[in-house]
């Protein structure tokens, strides 16, 4: 007994308390993808009993809290889909243009300035960014498009494409930053301007690693939530017109829970079932970005 | 024009294009500052920082909102903090080799750090509020902002960790000691800063967090304080949501007062996340 409560037995017994505290710490992210995955399966599950999946891929209505009930979920995607593709077309020219300037013209001192100014728009709270889409560029718009509507696709769309701009800009610059600068000196070498060699030379080289950034940013722009709740309306739509109020998939879910739809109803289920759609999609782009990232980290080891 | 002139004023209209697009980000960054203040300066006063909200706009305040982030924050920070450093620690500092379980746990990581916020919102509602019936209290808007901030941490206290040189670890096992009293003598008061640092970020990530806190049920109007963790909240961002959905324009003004408050919260957390690193970055030379 005594050798048992020795100083080295009993360091040797509190290691193994600490390994095995800090292996729970870290096994703790698997119990939450596990977590995510049941919670999301058992609901979408129950849903499926009541609801066919037929219906539910090709209907073109979304009405689960009317009286007459249509779940066809493809009104939300569209309107999710048309949201984030106004996103991407400001996100990725402007972007691009960004990472390319700060990584191939500007001055070093130019870049430590702006580049953590940018980084500030990432770090905004996305509710700041819906009361902006909502009372500043909406009205804005409108005094251009006179058919706009109060809510509408467009006007979160460019406000979440400038949330998402410094994520493209970052990670395509960092990708450009580690193509090899002999490449660069090589083109300059035979006479090449910044022009070329950034678009023939540096973006070509550094492209896997950009469309890395893209797909990243589509997977963003797809689960945002507040700008679109706020300002795209809730009026799911099987539409690809930008001007007229939509919902995106996020801005359901946070509508139903703001109701007192009781748990257990086919009603409350919707969530879970439109939860699981905005999981697989999110998921698939991370993965694909995933991919992307590391074929460009091999390509330069 | 020849070739050469023709290429070098490309090279120039493409320069002006790119500083273009860099500009248009600051220009809508200044604009937003400008217009939020513009709104919601006049707003901000002592009375809007002590009162609950209320059906007049006028008479409406902050006061359960901004309690209501205040525990939310400390609440998530002693729960995110240990387990996040916990995990990173294991998977930089007690993995030898990286084997299959390793690789699993990373590659989860990588992943729980992409999915939406709002998917961790139906987490919370699933497990926290239904399973372990904690209702919609602070503990489950607490653990529901942990989980969803964790990959942050962990990434950042890996990042960190890395940073400390290797002939550290490797001194402090010469002379004897054990690996956690390594890791927890020598490595980690080293790379403390670079942790903290991480967590702040992750955690002025969580300050504007609205979407997981509505799904899992967090009340948009609270007029008393929470005296337990058990108790409803509302949080800065809910507030803020629930007054922009309002027709009046009264609630506007309102909140883009409540935005302010909690830019400068966020302000707050970054600019100590910066001193830290900037600290960081002087002090230790080896």
């Amino acid at each position: 007994m005594k050798s048992f409560l020795d100083r080295r037995s009993r360091q040797r017994i509190f290691e193994r308390g600490i390994h095995a505290a800090l292996l729970l710490c870290a096994s703790l992210s698997i119990f939450t993808t596990i977590g995510i995955i049941l919670a999301l399966f058992f609901e979408t599950f129950d849903f499926f009993k009541e609801v066919s999946i037929i219906e539910f891929l090709t209907d073109t209505q979304w009405t689960p809290l009317f009286v007459d009930k249509h779940f066809g979920i493809l009104s939300l995607v569209a309107g999710t889909f048309i949201v984030s593709l106004i996103a991407m077309c400001v996100a990725i020219p402007l972007g691009i243009l960004c990472a390319i300037y700060l990584s191939e013209y500007s001055s070093p001192r130019f870049r430590e300035v702006v580049k953590p100014i940018l980084e500030v728009l990432a770090g905004i709270p996305t509710v700041v960014y819906g009361y902006f889409a909502l009372l500043f560029v909406t009205p804005l718009l409108k005094s251009f498009i006179p058919g706009l509507s109060g809510f509408n696709a467009l006007s979160p769309g460019i406000v979440m494409g400038i949330m998402i701009l410094p994520m493209v800009s970052s990670m395509s610059e960092d990708a450009m930053h580690a193509v090899p600068s002999s490449l660069r000196e090589g083109a300059y070498a035979l006479g090449a301007t910044r022009f070329q060699v950034a678009t023939k030379v540096v973006v070509p080289a550094a492209l896997s690693g950009i469309m890395s950034s893209f797909v990243l940013a589509v997977s963003r722009a797809v689960g945002e939530t507040m700008i679109v709740t706020i300002a795209a309306g809730q009026q799911p739509r099987f539409s690809l017109n930008p001007l007229v109020p939509i919902e995106t998939i996020t801005a359901y879910i946070v509508q139903v829970s703001l109701g007192d739809t009781p748990a257990g109803t086919i009603e409350h289920k919707t969530i879970f079932a439109a939860g699981m759609t905005l999981f697989i999609f999110t998921l698939a782009l991370n993965l694909i970005s995933n991919w992307l990232k590391e074929r460009f980290r091999e390509e330069y080891r | 024009m020849n070739r050469l002139a023709y290429n070098k004023l490309v090279d120039r209209f493409f320069k002006l294009a790119a500083l273009a697009a860099t500009i248009v980000g600051l220009v809508f960054l200044f604009t937003l500052v400008w217009d939020i203040a513009h709104d919601g300066a006049g707003r901000i006063s002592w009375s809007f920082l002590t009162s609950f909200p209320s059906r007049r706009p006028e008479r409406a305040g902050i006061l359960s909102a901004l309690v209501g982030t205040i525990w939310i924050m400390g609440l998530t920070a002693v729960f995110a903090f240990p387990i996040g450093v916990g995990a990173g620690v294991y998977l930089e500092e007690y993995t030898k080799k990286k084997n299959l379980i390793t690789r699993l746990i990373e590659i989860n990581i990588a992943n729980l750090a992409g999915v939406p916020s709002i998917i961790y919102g139906l987490l919370g509602l699933g497990i926290f509020v239904r399973a372990l019936s904690l209702e919609r209290s602070l503990l489950t808007g607490a653990l529901t902002l942990t989980l969803l901030i964790l990959p942050i941490i962990i990434i950042s206290t890996r990042e960190a960790l890395k940073a400390v040189p290797f002939s550290i670890r490797e001194a402090s096992y010469a002379l004897g000691a054990t690996r956690w009293q390594t890791t927890y003598r020598q490595v980690l008061p080293v790379a403390l800063p670079g942790i903290l640092t991480g967590t702040i970020l992750a955690l002025s990530r969580a300050i504007g967090e609205t979407a997981p806190l509505i799904t899992i049920g967090a009340l948009t109007y609270i007029a008393f304080l929470p005296e337990s963790v058990f108790d409803p909240f509302t949080v800065l961002p809910i507030q803020i949501f629930n007054w922009v959905s309002r027709p009046q324009k009264g609630f506007a003004v309102n909140a883009a007062a409540a935005i302010i408050v909690l830019l400068v919260l966020t302000l707050i957390l970054n600019s100590i996340a910066i001193y830290l690193r900037h600290r960081f970055q002087r002090r230790i030379r080896w």
